[in-house]
């Protein structure tokens, strides 16, 4: 009965530990703090395994330490050990028991890995989301809505989302650990999908988990769960017409070598580099430049949203090495003024 | 000279130890190279490409370069000993796959004088490692080193399958084969089957990109997913690969300095066959976010969980073996003392990895990283200390110091666990891998900074190996046979360094565990089966280095045919490439034709070592 005794002291050892592991971390960034019912699920497993195993590592640990102060080799002892051959029963408990804890660990494997692959692609009470991986930038597009955007994924916080993940050039995999693993984005019509939904109103991280280039590590991206209301209002005001430069010399550099390549306005699909549409109102420029207003810069990447913008448009390369915007234009730096300045007014009004 | 053109298994041993050693501080550099980068946020000690070219090399190198030689390197000294054999079955093929190994290698580290290194990770995941996303010649290297290389390792694992079926010295049968001489076989078996899938890939990948073909590039139909199952089918059994041969060693160790029997031979020898096989019935657990489906990755995962058992039966297996032991705290031994719960926190996060639904937040992260490096560095590298303190006075003649030996355990023992304890929670908080940068405030910081002091510490430790060489190079080589005074198997019973020929006298086993069982028995000598007499030698030959050379010149020819124009109406590099397949074939046209009946080594000279050891 001594053996149940240790297990018994042990459990509160295992309670305590998981509540550490759990909400631990950036509760928008966090694998260990989920922020939503699928990543909350992944933690679950988690836990039942972080359990299972600590106990494995606890008993090894323990039968180590005892064996290497019991049995070591004092000065002069030269007596020679019995040579045991081995023993079935003790062979046996350790084949039965790892079997048992594997099967405690399997079920719930199993359920979850049929219950994450749910597909809601046809699901009409889902948002429909098709997600495009590029080097080194997210495309969003809303089917249902007639809308792309890039680097900030808009959601509403009372709906499943259902995404359909596929990559215009290399491997990458989309990855929002507050909310819900990863999923690779692959090439020629093999599309991924997988679902999650944010019930709390927030901005998460999102990351690129898969080698893609240089600036691989570079390549976040922003889920904002917003509410319901807000999120219609941000459907009709991406769709709305937006002004171009008031001032012609900057409207015209704006459209000559930017618009070339990124699009702003309604046809956001058609650009086959982010939609700038609604630029303003991102937390970040170009994923890892984060806004912040005047006087609470902190870090060596946050900034006022004009000098984000002013400073991106400088020099990308500075930013993400290898990415495609460098040398595709090149400018005067009252072109570039200009255009941050334009830029960073043009918000959208819809939270 | 004696070195370039050597047959003989111990001194190949020892040119694998030296190639892979060097190839080792190599991989050891890249790997604080990155640390450095790592240490702080938002740095730019070297430029993000440089960056995806040092984790790649890093891996690469460690891999194939650093990890498998050391492996065969004691293979090659060790098994033949253990077997009671007088040499490996095939000794020009031995020296022939060090020399590809060893051209192979020199190739791939050939790219950062040639200034385009491999960029796209290890695992060379397509498409960016084609002809789209990787325009400089880095997956070139990749592909025709490894390819050169790979040629050596699967030569090597056919010899060890070959000496040890057939050159068992009498009694030695399966079951009493010494467990470190079992875990190489299966081993060997593994390379047998692995291989080749790695062949069939990295020449697709070669003929993707040297030829236009496309097996990889979705562009013109091509698959992406098929490089990832290729490449795993090969990956997942290569860390078996490297990890078995480590068993062993761990094996051999913990037993010879417990004074005791291994617990549980049988059920040992039934866990590594058993984990060989289930190795090569996992790799798509490397693929679980890779839209497989829901049943894939639920088989997958139940035959990953599988593995915990055969693996838990010999951690048991081994804390039984020191369970009322006389446990000595040699440097070998603290080294596979240090292994077993090392490995035992490796192994528990593999459980965790293969819960697929957890694995799509691990996957790629920090997590990973940690858990690789867990069974890898606290398995695999940890085995290899502990293996070379243990038969450095057999490969040598001489001892390593005790006393430095175990400062150095220490400092890289804590070295290790710093490093990449902590990289488990950057991953569970959210860092990837392979990341070049990562932002500040994300509190990343202090655990990255641990991480890098950590890997600094393991390179002091690893710097203080190479100075204990040093010192023990310049002591006398005065080793008795059986050092340890613990020995139990058969390479205990010979002089230190072996002779040439090994044993004068082919040894009678008269059970497992050989030698200890002729001392319990008051022996002191191995029965012998025959009389001393003149024993037959393979010469030494050249041919086997120039082979590699050959194909060396080949690979830098294909390379480069695009580039190095025509002369006439001839590719020069193509030109280059056949010379250097004419070099290679004209070797083997050489070996096929010429008759070498090697030599014998007379009576009176073995009487004469035998008088001077005796
Ligand atoms: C000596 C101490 C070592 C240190 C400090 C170290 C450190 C690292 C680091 C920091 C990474 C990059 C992780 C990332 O950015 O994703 C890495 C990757 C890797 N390491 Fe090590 N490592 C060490 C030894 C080894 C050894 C001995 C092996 C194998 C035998 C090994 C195999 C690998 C592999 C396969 C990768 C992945 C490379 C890739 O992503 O393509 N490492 N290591
Ligand atoms: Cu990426």
């Amino acid at each position: 009965m001594k053996r149940w005794q240790f297990v018994k002291r042990l459990a509160p050892l295992m309670a305590l530990l998981v509540l550490v592991l759990s909400a631990c971390g950036r509760e928008d960034m966090s694998a260990l703090n989920p922020q939503g019912p699928v990543a909350q699920e992944q933690l679950n497993l988690m836990k039942i395994s972080i359990t299972m195993m600590s106990l494995v590592v606890i008993v090894v640990f323990a039968i180590c330490i005892f064996v290497l102060i019991k049995f070591r080799r004092r000065k002069g002892d030269n007596t020679i050990p019995k040579q045991v051959e081995g023993s079935h029963k003790l062979e046996v408990i350790w084949t039965v028991i790892p079997i048992i804890i594997l099967v405690i660990l399997a079920v719930p494997t199993l359920k979850s890995v049929f219950n994450l692959s749910k597909d809601y692609s046809k699901d009409p009470e889902a948002l429909q989301v098709i997600v495009t991986a590029h080097q080194y930038w997210w495309e969003f597009e809303y089917p249902e809505l007639g809308i792309t955007t890039a680097q900030e994924l808009v959601v509403p916080t009372d709906r499943v989302i259902s995404i359909q993940a596929a990559t215009a050039d290399v491997l990458h995999s989309f990855w929002i650990p507050s909310l819900a693993g990863k999923i690779d984005t692959n090439p020629s019509g093999n599309v991924n999908k997988m679902y999650f939904s944010a019930p709390k109103a927030g901005v998460y991280l999102g990351k690129c988990a898969e080698l893609c280039g240089t600036s691989h590590g570079l390549m976040d991206f922003k889920v904002k769960a917003v509410e319901p209301s807000s999120f219609e209002r941000w459907g009709v005001a991406m769709t709305g017409a937006v002004e171009l430069p008031t001032d012609p010399d900057v409207a015209s550099a704006f459209e000559s070598k930017c618009l070339t390549c990124h699009a702003i306005g309604q046809d956001g699909s058609e650009s086959i580099y982010p939609n700038l549409t609604g630029i303003g109102s991102r937390e970040s420029v170009g994923g890892i430049l984060i806004n912040v207003e005047e006087g609470e810069k902190e870090y060596k990447h946050e900034d006022t949203l004009y000098n984000n913008l002013y400073n991106w448009i400088k020099d990308p390369e500075a930013y993400k090495p290898g990415n495609k915007m460098t040398n595709a234009y090149t400018l005067t730096d009252e072109e570039a003024k200009g255009i941050a300045e334009y830029l960073s007014n043009l918000t959208l009004d819809f939270e | 000279m004696d070195w370039l053109t050597t047959v003989d298994h111990k001194k190949i041993g020892i040119l694998y130890l030296i190639a892979g050693g060097f190839f080792f501080l190599v991989g050891g550099l890249e790997a604080i190279l990155i640390r450095i980068q790592l240490m702080f946020p938002q740095k730019e000690v070297v430029t993000a490409q440089f960056y995806n070219e040092l984790i790649t090399m890093h891996g690469t190198t460690m891999i194939f370069l650093a990890a498998m030689p050391i492996i065969f390197a004691l293979m090659n000294a060790i098994i033949p000993l253990q077997l009671g054999a007088r040499d490996v079955a095939f000794p020009f093929l031995n020296a022939l796959g060090f020399w590809t190994f060893f051209f192979g290698g020199l190739l791939l580290n050939v790219s950062f004088i040639a200034g385009s290194v491999p960029d796209a990770g290890w695992t060379m995941y397509a498409p960016l490692s084609g002809t789209q996303f990787t325009q400089h010649h880095g997956t070139d290297y990749y592909v025709i080193g490894l390819q050169i290389a790979g040629i050596g390792t699967l030569i090597g694992g056919i010899n060890f399958l070959a000496t040890i079926i057939n050159m068992r010295a009498p009694g030695m049968t399966f079951m009493r084969m010494p467990m470190f001489t079992w875990a190489s076989f299966i081993t060997s078996a593994l390379i047998l089957f692995a291989f080749p899938a790695l062949t069939v890939g990295l020449a697709a990948l070669m003929f993707d990109r040297l030829f236009s073909g496309n097996f990889f590039n979705p562009q013109t139909g091509g698959n992406v997913v098929l490089w990832e199952h290729i490449f795993w089918i090969f990956g997942h059994p290569e860390v078996y690969i490297l990890i078995l041969p480590a068993f062993g060693i761990i094996s051999e160790v913990i037993s010879t300095f417990s004074r005791k029997r291994l617990f549980g031979y049988s059920s040992m020898v039934f866990a590594t066959i058993l984990i060989g096989f289930l190795g090569f019935m996992v790799w798509a657990h490397h693929m679980f976010t890779t839209g497989l489906g829901p049943v894939a990755n639920a088989l997958f995962s139940v035959a990953t969980m599988l593995i915990a058992v055969p693996t838990g039966i010999k951690i048991f297996n081994w804390l039984f073996t020191m369970w009322g032991g006389s446990i000595r705290f040699t440097v070998a031994n603290l080294y596979a003392i240090g292994f077993v719960p090392t490995f035992v926190m490796g192994g528990v996060t593999g459980v965790m990895l293969s819960a697929a639904p957890a694995d799509y937040q691990y996957h790629d992260s920090y997590f990973v990283v940690a858990h690789f490096h867990y069974v890898i560095v606290g398995g695999l590298i940890m085995g290899i200390f502990a293996g070379l303190h243990y038969w450095w006075p057999k490969m040598f003649g001489r001892m390593l110091s005790e006393k430095l030996g175990k400062v150095t355990f220490w400092i890289f023992y804590i070295g290790f666990h710093l490093t990449f304890f902590v990289q488990h929670f950057l991953g569970l908080l959210g860092m990837q891998r392979r990341v070049w940068q990562y932002l500040d405030g994300m509190g990343f910081n202090n655990m990255n900074f641990i991480s890098t002091i950590g890997a600094l510490m393991m390179g002091v430790g690893t710097i203080l190996f190479l100075i204990n060489i040093v010192i023990t190079l310049r002591k006398p080589k005065d080793c008795s046979n059986d050092p340890w005074e613990d020995g139990r198997t058969l390479e205990w019973t010979i002089a230190s360094p072996a002779p040439e020929y090994n044993f004068a006298q082919t040894p009678l086993v008269r059970g497992y565990d050989a030698w200890w069982h002729e001392k319990m028995e008051g022996n002191t000598a191995m029965t012998p089966v025959e009389p001393i007499g003149p024993i037959h030698m393979p010469n030494a030959s050249i041919l086997p280095f120039v082979m590699g050379i050959g194909l060396f010149i080949t690979g830098f020819g294909f390379m480069y045919s695009g580039e190095w124009g025509t002369l006439g109406f001839i590719t020069v590099g193509h030109a280059v490439g056949i010379v250097g397949l004419l070099i290679t074939f004209g070797c083997m046209g050489l070996r096929s034709l010429i008759d070498d009946h090697g030599f014998h080594i007379e009576e009176d000279e073995i009487l004469k070592d035998q008088g001077v050891k005796s």
